[in-house]
């Protein structure tokens, strides 16, 4: 029989998160990866700002806040304090990693830091009520795009996985979603690669999350799973963008 | 003189920080500091040590505080237009606790400015350096011998109050040559149980961290950091006085300022003219105790600045205005000669006060 | 008793070499010391000039805006800090690339033709050194030993074989009538 646990890397806290947000799973799907592997002890996660801000009260591994947006260079000095013994990831949101840190992402996927970025894409600002985000879609109504987001004015979105496998540099990038439960296990699995990638050696590893935020979008649970499903999939389609050596090994 | 050599100020201050034991720097290129990374590429991957060249000012600041939170020595360094950059992270630092070691060697401005030296960032440094109520200890060589000694300094200081310790030197203090003792270290112990090491699962787990929602904690963890910026002020202040014993006109200047002001202070004496000078190595902490004290003898105050007149506000506090305060300086990259000091200090005012 | 240097030059010329050496050849002696370059863009090409201050007593400022001695590599230099340059001070000109004499009066003025002289003994890029060394010879201060120690100084230790050449230019600078 199995019995549905709290992974050990999740503390026993009340999170701040609302109903049907999407960022408790990936939490869990993170500690659980750190449970597995057996790297708790080792772990020190960064937080951004944004809904996730908060993390740091969440996992119990060591924990680091960081400024909006510059995460992936905190997460760059915290690595390289100690290389061989810290395991590095951050957990940013779309804002965070997509739009103020957009300099901080390229260029520690660049350096192929040996990190694991754990990126949530819900198309919209959380923390703040639900303004515009560099991944909300043409047309997507939020509070700074009230008659749809206009690709004439505002541009268009963001395709972080697309844009850094241009890139020489990272290791591995991969989409996946979490608005059902085949997309939830390969979401596991794909987090874990990333984690493993690091205690490898191989180098920057970025898991993007298509998530659900029924709240700023307006939207019960259930129809946000399906806009996931139905708007962002599309828009932003799943899969392995980047896997060096995958690609490598396949030679 | 033999155990000396020489060296530019900018190279002392990177060969003084390996001294300290700082293995992690972080920087971006900007004239006229880059000596400091220079020295740094060439030397760090020999000692097993990182260089890193990022991205922006503003990554740099912020691998300081990702190497900072686990309790290692590091530091940046830039020049004007980049400290601005920097200030973001400057303010995390700060509600976080963390200490670094942040050099300013400091051009001309506003905005791009210039890239001759000048004291225009007096301000910035003293005063905070970035949002939120926060102080840096801030520390004015004035020789490339102080430029080491007071690098080895400002890491003792950051870890002793956890907090971030400035450098602010200047254009000619990075340029220049002069024989240096390279400083012997005392190797000296700081509780770094706050850091994130990893738990080992050995322990609760430790977060750094300058987000506090709740008012009444965010207020108490203020007031718990001016008690220890109290301390400071208490314990920390440095400075040199020249020729102070029998001064009457007292000159207030720091860095290659305080050199200038020197030559002239000897013309000045030549002439029959009692001046003296108190240069403040700490900025922040103000010593405002000598100033305060000099105030009681003297008859005039000046400040020689490479400013619009920045320090000469503190000077006012400290003597609580109860002597006049005069300007003498330049701006915008000029540093003033010391015949144009001199004829600073000749038109002093004082005789009525007496 | 303490002399203060200003050199002057195009960038290019070794100019902030020539005061490398200097200085080093004033700490060797035990002297107070401080060099100070100009930088910036002016140092690609364009102008440039260095302070060194060498003295008994510990140097207050280390920016040389009045020139015991002033040695100069290009007319806009001679042009900007003649007047600058203490009275009873020297003038050491290189008088190949500057075609105009010294107009002050209570000056030492020396014309070394020191570009020419460079070229015509295989030592092209050297002018520096020789007026550095008829420099160091007519202030008294051509210590031989000293010369050389602070010569090894400052030559690159990529390019030992820099080190004959430059004394080699020292010594025609000294030996310049």
């Amino acid at each position: 029989m199995m019995v549905f646990e709290r992974p050990h890397a999740l503390l026993d806290v009340p999170l701040h998160y609302c109903p049907g947000c999407t960022h408790g799973i990936v939490h869990r799907l993170v500690a659980e990866v750190i449970d597995e592997l057996g790297i708790e002890g080792r772990t020190i996660g960064v937080a951004p700002v944004g809904c996730a801000v908060m993390a740091y009260d969440y996992f119990a591994c060591d924990m680091v806040e960081a400024a909006h947006g510059r995460a992936p260079a905190v997460a760059t000095g915290l690595k390289r304090a100690d290389p061989e013994h810290n395991v590095v990831f951050t957990y940013q949101g779309d804002g965070d990693l997509a739009s103020i840190g957009t300099a901080e992402t390229v260029h520690a996927a660049a350096r192929n830091e040996n990190i694991t970025i754990i990126f949530i894409n819900n198309a919209i600002y959380g923390m703040t009520g639900g303004q515009m985000a560099p991944t909300s879609l043409p047309g997507q109504v939020t509070q700074t795009s009230p008659y749809g987001r206009d690709v004439k004015a505002c541009g268009y979105p963001v395709k972080i996985c697309e844009m850094l496998s241009t890139l020489d540099g990272p290791e591995y990038l991969e989409r996946v979603a979490v608005n059902n439960v085949k997309n939830v296990k390969a979401a596991k699995k794909a987090i874990k690669k990333a984690f493993e990638n690091q205690l490898a050696g191989k180098g920057f590893s970025l898991v993007e999350v298509l998530s659900a935020c029924p709240t700023n979008w307006g939207m019960t649970p259930e129809k946000a799973l399906e806009w996931v499903q139905d708007k962002m999939i599309p828009y932003y389609p799943l899969g392995v963008y980047k896997d060096r050596s995958a690609k490598e090994e396949a030679k | 003189m033999a155990d000396k050599v020489l060296m530019k100020g900018n190279e002392a201050i990177a060969e003084a920080a390996i001294m300290a034991g700082c293995r992690h720097y972080f920087g971006y290129p900007i004239t006229p500091q880059t000596e400091v990374a220079a020295y740094m590429a060439k030397r760090m991957p020999k000692i097993g040590g990182v260089f890193l060249q990022a991205e922006s000012e503003i990554a740099a600041i912020n691998m300081v505080y990702g190497v900072s939170s686990t309790g290692h020595r590091v530091m940046t360094s830039s020049s004007s237009p980049g400290i601005s950059l920097k200030s973001e992270g400057l303010s995390y630092l700060a509600g976080a606790d963390l200490p670094a070691l942040v050099v300013n060697v400091q051009r001309g401005g506003p905005g791009l400015g210039g890239i001759q030296p000048s004291q225009s960032d007096y301000f910035q440094a003293t005063k905070g350096g970035g949002h939120g109520d926060f102080r840096m200890i801030v520390l004015a060589p004035a020789s490339v011998q102080e430029m080491a000694d007071l690098t080895v300094k400002g890491f003792d200081l950051a870890d002793e109050y956890r907090m971030t310790a400035m450098i602010l030197a200047d254009g000619t203090m990075g340029q220049m040559m002069e024989p240096v003792e390279i400083p012997k270290i005392e190797k000296k112990e700081f509780d770094k149980s706050w850091a994130v090491t990893g738990t080992g699962m050995g322990r609760k787990h430790n977060i750094v961290n300058s987000l506090s929602l709740a008012p009444a904690e965010l207020e108490r963890q203020n007031f718990e950091r001016f008690q220890r910026y109290g301390r400071i002020q208490e314990k920390e202040a440095m400075w040199e006085e020249y020729r102070m014993e029998d001064a009457e006109y007292c000159l207030v200047a720091f860095g290659i300022a305080a050199r200038v002001t020197k030559a002239a202070i000897d013309e000045a004496r030549k002439k029959g003219i009692r001046a003296g000078m108190i240069r403040p190595i700490t900025l922040w902490p103000f010593p405002e105790k000598a100033l305060a004290a000099a105030a009681e003898k003297c008859v005039s105050f000046a400040t020689v600045e490479l400013n619009m007149g920045q320090m000469i506000d503190d000077v006012r506090l400290a003597i609580s205005c109860k002597r006049p305060v005069k300007l003498i300086h330049r701006a915008g990259g000029i540093i003033p000669s010391p015949e144009e000091v001199l004829r600073g200090i000749e038109n002093m005012e004082g005789g009525a006060e007496k | 008793m303490t002399t203060r240097f200003l050199i002057a030059g195009f960038g290019g010329q070794g100019i902030l070499f020539a005061g490398k050496f200097l200085v080093n050849k004033g700490m060797m002696e035990g002297k107070q010391v401080t060099w100070l370059p100009s930088y910036g863009p002016e140092m690609r090409g364009g102008t440039a000039n260095c302070s060194v201050v060498i003295g008994d007593e510990p140097v207050s400022s280390p920016i040389v805006d009045h020139p015991d001695v002033l040695m100069v590599m290009n007319l806009p230099s001679l042009d900007k800090y003649e007047d600058a340059v203490n009275p009873g001070g020297w003038i050491f000109v290189d008088s190949t690339l500057i075609e105009r004499k010294v107009r002050r009066q209570d000056v030492h003025a020396v014309y070394v033709p020191a570009t020419r002289m460079a070229g015509e003994n295989g030592v092209t890029t050297l002018a520096n050194m020789i007026l550095s060394g008829a420099m160091l010879a007519r202030l008294g201060q051509y210590e031989p030993e000293n010369v050389e120690a602070a010569l090894k100084k400052v030559v690159s230790v990529k390019h030992p074989e820099m080190y004959d050449f430059n004394r080699k230019a020292l010594e025609m600078g000294r030996n310049f009538e």
